[in-house]
């Protein structure tokens, strides 16, 4: 039936489109410097972390994957803070309202960042929510990770271990 | 015919889509910008039970049926 | 020979067959939240009264398997006008209708699969569905596809030896786009063909009474046996900055039997502090006949096919909807992340343009609101339909 064709058609056309969409940026370089002001009121700038081994999560209360991933990057920071290791939050929205009482239900210890403006997103061109990006001690991009699926907090345990140990 | 109309709508939208394929198109929505579209406000379907009944009342009372689906938007995350 | 029975519906079972799936609703690289939702609906108007709960569970897991289940039942009460005119007295009915989905996502595109069963003490209806969706464009753009087969048996209560089927085939494509950070828009196409007995086996045409013009003889409907129509609607939302919704679309429909229907929809979605959420919406629904539709023939088998069901008529239709959500537990409590609790009322006037009110040349000649067949007026009635329902999010 001819309608049976042009849906096979239209399903062939659509594996077509997204096979020609896959595109990676892959990490490396020296991570570009910033200065947001943060939860606790001061300004913290990504110079001041230099010799730590750094863990950027842009994240927002509205992005289902974010709130789940929150809890295990918490624990992650407590476990290595001792060792050279500091997990920094990046807030990705306008209004902080909604993230500030998030955060007040699910309190985090380590430092939450407002980029207000997206200045940072934009300098980190940040395309998945979540995005982590792990910096190395000397201020390198190492790993990046788009989005965040049950389990990837394995992988994110093993970049944090190799990363410390350098 | 009715049937060739059809084909013709879909098989345009479909062209439409696979030409921009062609060249890597930035979104112009960035992921940390859905802020609004995640809002369950926007959500095509929030009370999916609801509105499963009320399709059901519209069918049972007209002569028309269907082209009524739908989603997308959200928080675009993953 | 006029036939009359005693016991005649004409509660049109044919929407049993027509059971609309739950809205596939397509997800941009995450499964919709875990809930659970109970429903009372109550649908009023025409001498029909339509009552009933509805169940709705879903739960994912590991982020990528998700399952779905609905229980959905009709309590009817009928004394419509179709069920005056043939002399029936009022029935009573039940339609029991149960749905499973299944959905897996994987990467940007999730598949979903869903079982829907329906069914009355003469109708059942069995229908199988497939889809999947696909995020593009940085997420901007959904496309989205579906097929669905449908299978009925059409019983009639009063005839035990009666048994017909129907077979139904759907296709559906959809794309959805983000067009601005406050502005999504969607476009769905959907053809549906039907194949069997397509008619209610107890309706029926009425055609002048060769005996006596003023009055009219009740004959059983005759349809075609097949039917395929097409839909395409489109439809956006914008958010409002001060934190507020607006939303429309329209929907064109044709179809075999020369139906064209327009239907214009506009709603607003108004949030008030943290708690509640308010709604108003407005549609509009016109139809123009079906080819073999008549309100009056002029004699017994005038046509190959001969129908006089209102649905299949010239009319429009115009629906106001108030509600109110108010939203609880919002910070949790035990496993509730969230809940809801809603009331919704639509009120809709329906107009016909080709359907009279057989009932007035049914009276005595003498009764001052006597008109002969033909010349009696236009029929109208209003609805009332109600939704309560409270919904958790787990």
């Amino acid at each position: 039936m001819s309608i049976g064709k042009w849906m096979r058609a239209a399903a062939l056309s659509g594996a077509l489109i997204v096979s020609s969409l896959v595109s990676a940026s892959t990490p490396g370089g020296v991570a570009p410097g910033f200065t947001l002001p943060s939860r606790a009121g001061d300004n913290v700038s990504l110079e001041q972390l230099k010799g730590k081994v750094v863990m950027l999560n842009f994240w927002a209360s509205w992005c289902g994957p974010c709130r789940t991933e929150m809890p295990l990057l918490e624990q992650m920071h407590k476990r290595y803070s001792s060792l050279g290791f500091t997990l920094v939050g990046v807030n990705v929205e306008a209004n902080t309202a909604d993230a500030e009482r998030w955060l007040k239900d699910t309190p985090v210890s380590f430092p939450v960042l407002f980029d207000r403006e997206s200045k940072v997103s934009k300098l980190y061109d940040v395309n998945a929510m979540p995005s982590t990006v792990f910096i190395d001690r000397k201020g390198n991009i190492r790993y990046l990770h788009r989005g965040y699926k049950p389990g990837d907090e394995s992988e994110y345990l093993n970049q944090i271990r190799a990363l410390i140990k350098e | 015919m009715i049937k060739g109309f059809a084909a013709k709508v879909v098989f345009s939208m479909l062209l439409i889509w696979s030409l921009s394929a062609c060249g890597n198109i930035e979104p112009w929505v960035k992921p940390y910008e859905r802020q609004q579209l995640a809002d369950p406000i926007m959500s095509p379907n929030l009370h999916p039970i609801s509105a499963s009944y009320m399709d059901h009342v519209w069918e049972a009372r007209e002569g028309a049926r269907g082209a009524l689906g739908g989603g997308g938007g959200g928080c675009g995350c993953n | 020979m006029s036939l009359v029975r005693n016991k005649a519906r004409f509660f049109c079972s044919m929407v049993a067959g027509s059971v609309v799936a739950l809205p596939l609703v397509s997800s941009a690289g995450v499964l919709p939240d875990d809930r659970a939702d109970a429903l009372y609906h109550r649908y009023e108007g025409g001498g029909v009264t339509i009552q009933g709960p509805s169940v709705l569970v879903r739960k994912k897991m590991a982020e990528k398997y998700a399952v779905s289940a609905n229980y959905y039942q009709d309590m009817i009460t009928s004394a419509s006008i179709d069920v005056e005119v043939s002399g029936a007295s009022e029935y009573k009915e039940q339609r029991d209708q149960y749905q499973l989905g299944f959905e897996y996502l994987r990467g940007k595109t999730t598949y979903n699969l869903s079982y829907t069963n329906s069914e009355e003490n003469d109708y059942k209806a069995q229908t199988a569905s497939f889809g999947l969706s696909q995020d593009l464009f940085g997420d901007l753009t959904t496309i989205s596809m579906g097929f669905s087969r449908g299978s009925d048996k059409v019983r009639n209560s009063t005839d035990p030896s009666f048994e017909r089927d129907i077979d139904r085939w759907s296709y559906r494509v959809g794309v959805s786009q983000i067009l601005t950070k406050s502005f999504i828009a969607t476009m769905n196409l959907e053809v549906i063909t039907d194949e069997g007995f397509l008619n209610n086996p107890y309706r029926s045409y009425r055609y002048i009474d060769p005996n006596d013009t003023r009055r009219f003889i009740l004959a059983q409907e005759i349809y075609p046996r097949t039917r395929t129509s097409n839909a395409v609607a489109v439809n956006g939302r914008y958010f409002l900055p001060y934190r507020a919704a607006v939303y429309g679309g329209y929907r064109f429909f044709t179809d075999t039997w020369d139906i064209r229907a327009d239907t214009f929809e506009l709603g607003y979605i108004h949030p008030i502090k943290q708690q509640w959420t308010l709604e108003a919406r407005v549609r509009y629904y016109q139809q123009d006949n079906a080819e073999f539709y008549e309100d009056l023939f002029g004699r017994v088998d005038q046509q190959n096919f001969m129908a006089r069901d209102k649905e299949l008529s010239t009319f429009n239709s115009i629906a106001f909807r108030i509600g109110a959500s108010y939203e609880f537990a919002q910070t949790g409590w035990r496993f509730v992340k969230k809940g809801s609790v809603n009331l919704f009322y639509d009120r809709i006037e329906f107009k016909y343009d080709d359907f009279r009110d057989a009932r007035v040349s049914q009276l005595l000649p003498t009764d001052p609101n006597y008109r002969p067949a033909g010349s009696e007026p236009l029929y109208e009635f209003g609805a009332n339909v109600i939704q309560a329902f409270v919904s958790i999010w787990f």
